[in-house]
């Protein structure tokens, strides 16, 4: 629940309200606010937290982190389906096989994702 | 100190183990604050790898864990409701509240959504204005600015179809409970990293001072914990108990301003109940009156529903450093991670949970503890 990932910021989108950047976590990308790191640049790294920008990283040490989450599995921890880690933990019928929802909420949970956190 | 390629380095990790073992002349009992820590110490077999002095005490910085039933139970009823889009971070998924938890809950039709930031429950409102879209918002100091920001946003946006349920907690006021319990045995504290990251140190030289504990801020991975238990140790045998910063890198002394602004415009401390522990005087954070009309308790009434604990599980007492999770007479029978009587056994940062998966009932000595004392202890 506290991990935070290193990322290189890859991106800024200066127009978004709040000021939001795609970050490429070793090969993972998302888009994260970048509102309490507002002077960051595209090239520099950060840790991010549930979608958000906490603190600038040195490369270095971003990189050593991130290759260490790797091999632990954390990024597939973090990024991973949390239904489907659920389901396995659960050891139960897939969460899928609830009443199927709407088409216009199924769109959401497509765009909204169901990464975990 | 700063680590560059050195993460995983078992020349580096015997180096960090010499120097403790060395200096420990006598038993010395820590506590790591952060569930994350107690993960990585149990996953990488860091307790056992210590000299027999150094104790490491388990504490209640797992949100997941400390998240009341109460608040649980609260959030399974506003999650059942049909105008409702309930999204959660993926960690509550199978916290069990009295009867059931969310992942049942979207099993029997409910509309539960995991999301990875709260800003993708706030896009769910706006492309749902027809539905009521909530958002659980639980964690420490580290996820706090995040939370508010979706609530700073909310406001900004004039949506009506968005809340939250809160249920924010902080550390330093945790760290005093545990300070001034008559059974406390704790002597020095490991500091979560990453809730300095955003809150500084300030608050902390106080604590250090009045308990007369060094605070040693730490981060995650298997050498950042060596270095702050080296530290906490050199302090403790040489009488010191002062606040220092092992995690540099990622940990200015004044935090990160813009966050702290952030929680200070939208949320106000108040007292929590922590799962287990009980009520901590200003140990957690609520919307503050400008943002009530985004409190999802208020907005679905659910401030009535009080559960109790189940009386066989000891979380509280492991919470707290207390007992360990192998001591609880459930622990690995009627409690594991497929079947959790509480949270601890749920959350990959519960203490409870840590062991099961990584010391299987005091079992085998974890693989990545196996390789590093091969590594660090080579056959002749």
């Amino acid at each position: 629940m506290c991990l935070a990932v290193p990322g290189k910021v890859v991106a800024i989108d200066d127009s978004a309200d709040p000021l939001t950047g795609l970050i490429d976590f070793g090969g993972v990308q998302k888009r994260a606010c970048l509102e309490y790191v507002p002077d960051v640049r595209v090239g520099e790294y950060v840790i991010v937290h549930v979608g958000f920008a906490l603190q600038r990283l040195d490369e270095e040490s971003a990189l050593a982190s991130l290759r260490l989450f790797e091999e632990l599995g954390l990024l597939e921890e973090e990024f991973g389906d949390a239904w489907q880690q659920a389901e396995r933990e659960a050891g139960t019928a897939p969460a899928s096989t609830a009443p199927a929802p709407t088409a216009a909420v199924a769109a959401d949970q497509t765009e909204s994702g169901s990464e975990a956190r | 100190m700063k680590y560059i390629d050195e993460f995983n380095d078992p020349a580096l990790a015997r180096r960090l183990l010499d120097e403790i073992s060395a200096t420990a002349t006598r038993p010395w009992a820590l506590m790591e604050v952060c569930g994350g820590q107690t993960h990585s110490i149990i996953r990488h077999g860091i307790d056992q790898l210590l000299p027999e002095q150094i104790e490491l005490i388990h504490g209640p910085g797992c949100p997941v864990c400390v998240t009341p039933l109460d608040v649980i139970d609260q959030a399974l009823e506003i999650a059942s409701r049909p105008d409702v889009i309930f999204c959660s971070f993926g960690d509550m998924l199978r916290v069990p509240g009295s009867d059931r938890d969310l992942f049942r809950v979207k099993g029997e039709g409910g509309d539960v959504r995991v999301v990875y930031s709260p800003l993708d429950a706030l896009e769910l409102a706006r492309k749902n204005p027809d539905r009521q879209v909530v958002f659980f918002a639980i964690g420490f100091e580290t996820t706090a600015p995040a939370n508010a920001m979706a609530a700073h946003q909310a406001r900004r946006l004039g949506l009506t179809n968005f809340s939250l349920l809160v249920s924010h907690v902080r550390v330093p006021p945790a760290i005093e409970a545990i300070m001034t319990s008559p059974v406390c045995r704790v002597q020095g504290f490991l500091a979560a990293g990453h809730v300095c990251s955003v809150m500084g140190t300030a608050e902390y030289p106080a604590l250090a001072e009045r308990f007369g504990v060094p605070l040693v801020v730490t981060g995650f991975e298997p050498l950042d914990i060596l270095e702050g238990i080296r530290r906490a140790v050199r302090q403790l045998e040489r009488g010191e108990h002062r606040v220092e910063n092992a995690y540099a890198r990622a940990v200015r002394e004044d935090g990160n301003p813009a966050a702290m602004r952030m929680i200070e415009e939208v949320f106000e401390v108040t007292d929590r109940n922590w799962r287990g522990i009980g009520r901590i005087p200003s140990s957690g954070w609520r919307l503050t009156e400008a943002f009530r009309a985004y409190d999802a308790e208020h907005r679905f009434d659910v401030g009535g529903i009080r559960t109790e604990e189940p009386a066989e599980c000891r979380s509280g007492e492991v919470l707290q450093g207390l007992i360990k999770p192998t001591e609880c007479g459930a622990f690995g029978t009627t409690c594991t991670p497929r079947t959790p009587l509480g949270a601890t056994m749920v959350s990959s940062e519960g203490a409870c949970a840590a062991y099961y998966l990584y010391r299987r009932m005091n079992g085998p000595t974890p693989q990545a503890a196996r390789a590093t004392r091969e590594e660090m202890n080579p056959v002749a």
